[in-house]
């Protein structure tokens, strides 16, 4: 192996080992507590079992994940629909002017995700700033019920991961190289045809990428649903979250939780393999 | 009037000016029907900004562009009947060569026999039937540039734009290049309208060519024209190699330089400077006209450039001699140099103005 090619696997060593020290290791860790059976009075007894596994395939628990799944594709979704013009305005705004869009755009990030979650309760409760607007125009009905519904939840997450989807989709279309979009023009094709044929085609490796980084912390996420939807909506993130913290059923929590990761690498395998398809075409896209 | 001559693009006035920038500055060009037109200038001259202009992709400030007698100013690029080779090629990345070229005619709605027979006959002709399927990426940047090419070419349009299109090719492949798109437009029939800022590309392929600089048409002309009897010092050292001298006019016309006197017709008394071509001095015996000694050889093959030091330039002049038989220079060598009058430009003052 020459003195060039090695290098490279020097200098990613202290992250390889960080992430094996820290996250692989705990991972599988827990991860074999799904092979085991709940303890009497909690913990693990060392008996191995699939038991815990033909569990999370059980019609209630099943129910629960497509029920995250679906929450998190209607996020993904209503999150690109946001993300896809403002990063679009971001990318066409005048160079200078740029990065202080993005700074805006990034802006919740300054402050705790917790504490953004807070807010919005209290925009969305019975007394909150919504209800108290809507009387103030008049309204004299009962107060709406906002909070603790899956409109809140959906709500508190698009706003939570709406930068990520920003930053990802901005990140391709300011790289496109603006001559592709002027050939497009000069070629017959008006500015909504050139979108649809030119620029969207190749800016769908960013919004890939940033859909499926909503998905995979939206699917998994528990305290926005705990906090916005009361609990009154479980996703897979408050289950797991119960089982090892209310419920003491530390081998249940563990096979969903392994259940939800597989999900998520199969996605990120697929998303990955779209990019690395669509790479070369953006690399040329830059030129 | 005759077609051949009557001009199908006419630039009217045209000034462009970008903030207090004025990037083209009162431009009035005719080209002719089927004519290889070059618009040729140092970076920043505005040649870019008046073919975007053309294109559609800029609106000018001031002034019309006719095309066949019709303004199209107003019109956007997509409504223009002209099409662009860009620089960069732009060569639509998540298209195969044939997509690229189909785009342009499904964009005018003809129906798919018509346009896969025209497709398909174009890149016959450009030599791209092999890589009809093959994405961008996956081409040399002789055979994008073929593409990028063809894809304007398949539109058929009534003027084919070209921005610097031979600027990211090496020497061999350009020169080569220069002769292929010369061919192409002969057998296309179609005018086209280069930007270049090499003078030498211009000269091997246009017409005709206009010289601008800082925004301003200097000289339109065809490249004997502009070459023989440039309008001005610039346009002279700017195409081709000119040897200036300093000096000036006498009441009885005989310019006049340190070590030099020759006489000129037509010429106004005053400062002036002489411009005369490295073949358009010739080496004589020492004692005649401008003396001077040889500072440096610089061979080309067909022939070799002398740098002969005189008293009549700060600068060496450039003289070109045969490299076969004939004397052997060496450096440090003494000799005279014989300039013909007939052959120079004298330009009166330090700037504008002919003479000679």
């Amino acid at each position: 192996m020459s003195f060039n090619a090695t290098r490279p696997n020097l200098l990613a060593a202290p992250g390889v080992a960080w992430l094996a020290t820290f996250m692989v290791v705990p991972c599988l860790l827990v991860l074999s507590y799904a092979f085991f059976q709940r303890g009497v009075w909690g913990g693990i007894e060392y008996t191995f079992t699939l038991e815990n596994f033909a569990r999370v395939a059980d019609p209630l628990y099943a129910k629960i994940f497509l029920n995250s799944a679906r929450i998190a594709l209607t996020t993904t979704a209503i999150a690109i629909l946001i993300a896809y013009p403002a990063a679009y305005a971001i990318s066409r705004a005048p160079r200078m002017r740029q990065p202080i869009l993005l700074f805006f755009a990034v802006l919740p990030f300054w402050s705790n995700y917790l504490i953004r979650t807070y807010a919005w309760m209290v925009l969305l409760n019975r007394e909150g700033l919504i209800n108290n607007m809507l009387r103030s125009f008049g309204y004299t009905g009962e107060p709406l019920s906002l909070l603790y519904t899956e409109a809140a939840v959906i709500t508190g997450l698009v706003y939570n991961y709406l930068p990520f989807v920003i930053l990802a989709i901005y990140s391709t279309l300011s790289r496109l190289n603006p001559e592709l979009m002027e050939a497009s023009r000069d070629l017959g094709a008006g500015p909504v045809r050139t979108f649809f044929r030119v620029t969207l085609p190749l800016s769908l490796p960013g919004v890939a990428a940033g859909g499926v980084f909503v998905f995979v912390l939206s699917i998994g996420n528990f305290v926005t649903p705990a906090l916005l939807g009361g609990g009154r909506f479980q996703m897979v993130g408050n289950l797991v979250y119960d089982q090892f913290l209310t419920a003491n059923d530390w081998p249940f929590g563990a096979a969903l939780g392994a259940a939800l990761i597989v999900t998520m690498i199969v996605l990120l395998f697929v998303q990955a393999r779209a990019t690395a398809r669509a790479s070369g075409e953006s690399r040329e896209a830059q030129a | 009037m005759n077609a051949e001559t009557s001009p199908i693009l006419r630039i009217e006035s045209v000034a462009k000016n970008f903030g207090p920038v004025v990037a083209v500055d009162g431009v009035s060009i005719d080209v002719l029907e089927n004519e290889f037109f070059a618009l040729l200038g140092p970076s920043g001259c505005g040649k870019t900004t008046l073919l975007r202009m053309l294109a559609g992709f800029e609106t000018p400030s001031a002034g019309r562009i006719l095309l066949e007698g019709r303004d199209i100013s107003p019109l956007p690029p997509e409504k223009r009947p002209l099409n662009l080779m860009f620089q960069s090629y732009a060569l639509f990345p998540h298209m195969t060569v044939r997509q690229n070229l189909c785009y342009g005619l499904e964009m005018e709605r003809l129906d798919k026999a018509e346009i896969r027979r025209r497709v398909d006959e174009t890149m016959a002709t450009t030599d791209l039937t092999q890589f009809a399927d093959r994405k961008p990426e996956q081409l040399s940047g002789g055979q994008k540039q073929r593409v990028a090419l063809a894809r304007a070419l398949v539109k058929r349009p009534k003027v084919l734009l070209l921005d610097e299109p031979l600027g990211a090719l090496d020497k061999k492949l350009r020169e080569k290049m220069q002769l292929e798109l010369k061919r192409m437009q002969n057998e296309a029939g179609i005018t086209f309208v280069i930007v270049t800022h090499d003078q030498e590309e211009a000269l091997v392929m246009a017409d005709r060519m206009a010289i601008l600089k800082d925004g301003r048409l200097l000289q339109c002309g065809s490249p004997e024209e502009i070459y023989e009897a440039p309008a001005d010092r610039f346009v002279a050292n700017f195409i081709g190699v000119m040897n200036f001298i300093d000096g000036r006019v006498t009441e009885d016309r005989v310019f006049e330089a340190e070590g030099l006197r020759l006489a000129v017709v037509n010429a106004r008394p005053g400062p002036a400077t002489l411009a005369a071509r490295p073949e358009n001095i010739a080496v004589g015996a020492p004692g005649e006209r401008l003396a001077g000694t040889i500072a440096d050889i610089a061979y080309h093959g067909l022939d070799r450039v002398l740098h002969v030091k005189t008293p009549a330039a700060p600068v060496p002049l450039q003289v070109r001699v045969p490299a076969q038989g004939g004397t052997a220079y060496q450096v440090g060598d003494a000799l005279s140099l014989k300039i013909d009058p007939a052959r120079c430009r004298l330009f009166a003052g330090g700037g504008a103005g002919a003479g000679g």
